[in-house]
């Protein structure tokens, strides 16, 4: 019994990264950056506006929040779209009673299907991201080439048209990407994009069609993650959230400036019995020093005249 | 196939001689931060698969990604603030692909000890002389790049083969006699070190590494809220210090630094710390420095209390 050669073999083990994605870079060792009028703290909030097709086909796999019954999961299709009816219009009243400047991230199927919602957000002023077609849309390794650029063009072109906002963001429905996810967004004139957890700040990723910004989005703090992965209750999110703003105001004071970003579901958090403790976050992050509201392209705006 | 490993025999936990740490310590408190190198395209295994998507596995191997961009340097501070110095569990590519933290965990002092080479690279599958060869190569890296006789060895990503520690303590004592390739950190059997056979005599150890109290298990796998983490964490130091009373006991806090130093969790690590290492009468040391002083002094009385147990029943 053995293993074929290319077990022992370590083509890739020098210097940096196993990949050319990005050069690598430790937090620590980069010069601070400062946000505007002094804040130490970037509050980055992330909206995601759904659509989980009825007939998911799960291909390569059931997204997380998806259908999980036989067909007509009725089941979990309405509870999603609980979110965008009910749920959503309670997170808006939370931003403006505490002052917010969100950002929402539509499936560009739910764009179209909801022009209600749709014109809602448009109309507040908020930042606009892509979150791919709809949530059964995935984007993987292994995809048909043509496939996924025709994806990625008709999901950015049409949200696009649909909102009238230049869209420069883009998050992958579940955070999966194809070896080409990347370059295909650059190509088709996307900023940033929030797929890759692997940083608390900004930073440049290569792409054969230039450079994007990777810009940091926990998922360990996502409400999705932290109550329906983990099973934590309402009240540790809420904790959570709390000691992720105490400890990144305390590293920001000597490393520079922090962003804390939350991703959140209005079909998650937009529940009666969770609202409150997305209020009492926000009350309590409002409530700090040095905490600054913005949406992610004031946050690379500001990022990137002192970074690059 | 065996139907038990044999690397030890029972040894029941009452009545045993009594285990002195130095200075009169009730617990030998450890932590051994896991500095991992997972690839993003590595060779497939047929025994385990690296990544749960076709390749880029983006989700899982950005996650781990944080942990050298950002986590290492913050749980320093952390331990930097509490005495505490590090027992590395290396994936020793990392001294290729990121020198800068090697430098920083080397000028603190802490110790490396093996994790093989990747932790995208299992045992499983390879034959004696790989496994061997895995593992040489994996001791020599730490030597080359820090000058420290690797001592410790943990399997990459926890896999084995029944050889596993044989050709560690082996290859160990090809490279430097008793000086290297004298603990283990693979065996979950004990809250005290306890002496392990093998095919050579060799003098060597299992040091308690808690499962239990590990970052990746709790906040991964068992799925626990960050501030019960924490209060985990000093029940179970309670109750070592306790028993340590009569005999030392050994507490590993071993971590992940993409998920012990995310933002939300540090808090609940840096308090616990704070209160163990607030005691008297802890020994806060490497996982080293406990293999050595249990064979210096312990050894020896151990193997011949568990023989005459042996004997005895």
């Amino acid at each position: 019994m053995a293993l074929d050669k290319e077990h022992l073999n370590y083509p890739k083990r020098g210097y940096g990264m196993d990949h050319a994605h990005y050069a690598w870079s430790m937090l620590s060792q980069r010069p601070p950056i400062t946000w505007p009028n002094g804040a130490r703290l970037a509050l980055w909030i992330n909206v995601n506006l759904q659509f989980f097709p009825l007939d998911q086909q799960g291909k390569p796999f059931a997204v997380p929040g998806g259908m999980t019954m036989p067909y007509p999961d009725l089941r979990h299709f309405t509870l999603r779209d609980y979110g965008n009816r009910v749920g959503i219009y309670r997170f808006l009243k939370a931003f403006d009673q505490y002052s917010i400047k969100p950002t929402f991230a539509f499936n560009t199927e739910l764009a179209e299907r909801l022009p209600y919602l749709l014109q809602r957000i448009v109309e507040r002023g908020d930042e606009i991201l892509c979150h791919g077609w709809n949530m059964d849309s995935l984007h993987y390794g292994g995809m048909d080439a043509d496939e996924e650029a025709r994806l990625v063009e008709r999901s950015l072109s049409r949200l696009r048209e649909l909102s009238g906002q230049a869209i420069s963001g883009w998050i992958s429905p579940a955070r999966n990407e194809s070896e080409n996810t990347p370059q295909l967004l650059a190509a088709n004139g996307v900023r940033y994009f929030c797929d890759w957890v692997n940083d608390d700040m900004p930073y440049p990723f290569h792409t054969a069609q230039g450079d994007l910004v990777a810009m940091p989005l926990s998922n360990e703090l996502e409400d999705r993650f932290v109550m329906m992965n983990n099973l934590h209750s309402e009240q540790s999110w809420l904790e959570q959230v709390c000691d992720a703003c105490d400890f990144l105001l305390q590293e920001a004071e000597q490393s520079g400036g922090r962003i804390l970003a939350l991703n959140i579901h209005p079909w998650m958090l937009g529940q009666p019995h969770r609202i409150s403790k997305l209020e009492q976050a926000l009350a309590y992050i409002s409530s700090r020093e040095g905490v600054w509201s913005a949406g992610a392209t004031d946050i690379i705006d500001a990022w990137q005249q002192q970074a690059e | 196939m065996k139907s038990a490993p044999g690397f030890y025999d029972y040894w029941p936990y009452e009545d045993r001689p009594k285990l002195e740490w130095p200075n009169g310590a009730r617990v030998a408190f450890w932590v051994a931060p896991n500095i991992e190198f997972y690839e993003l395209d590595p060779p497939g295994n047929a025994h385990r698969k690296a990544w749960p998507q076709p390749y880029p596995a983006v989700p899982g191997y950005s996650i781990r990604d944080y942990g050298n961009r950002v986590g290492h340097t913050r749980q320093m501070d952390v331990l930097d603030r509490y005495g505490v110095r590090g027992s590395i569990s290396l994936s020793t590519a990392l001294c290729d692909h990121h020198p800068e933290i090697i430098e920083l965990c080397a000028a603190r002092d802490w110790e490396f000890f093996s994790h093989g080479i990747y932790n995208t690279r299992y045992t499983y599958g390879m034959s004696e002389q790989q496994e061997r060869d895995m593992i040489r190569d994996s001791m020599e890296s730490i030597h080359k790049h820090t000058g420290q006789h690797c001592a410790g060895y943990l399997a990459p990503a926890l896999s084995h083969s029944e050889l596993t520690l044989d050709l560690f303590a082996e290859v160990g004592s090809e490279l430097a006699g008793n000086e290297a390739g004298f603990y283990t950190c693979d065996l979950f059997h004990d809250d005290q070190p306890t002496p392990i056979n093998l095919r050579s005599a060799k003098p060597f150890v299992s040091v308690p590494y808690s499962l239990e109290m590990n970052d990746t298990i709790a906040y991964v796998v068992n799925k626990i809220e960050p501030r019960r983490y924490g209060q985990m964490l000093k029940d179970n130091f309670d109750r070592l210090y306790q028993e340590g009373e009569d005999s030392g006991t050994v507490m590993c806090i071993p971590t992940h630094n993409y998920q012990v130093s995310c933002p939300h969790r540090l808090r609940a690590f840096e308090e616990a710390l704070e209160y163990i290492t607030g005691h008297s009468d802890v020994w806060v040391t490497t996982g080293r420095e406990i293999a050595q002083y249990y064979i210096d002094n312990h050894y020896a009385q151990s193997v011949a209390d568990i023989s005459a147990r042996q004997e005895a029943s």
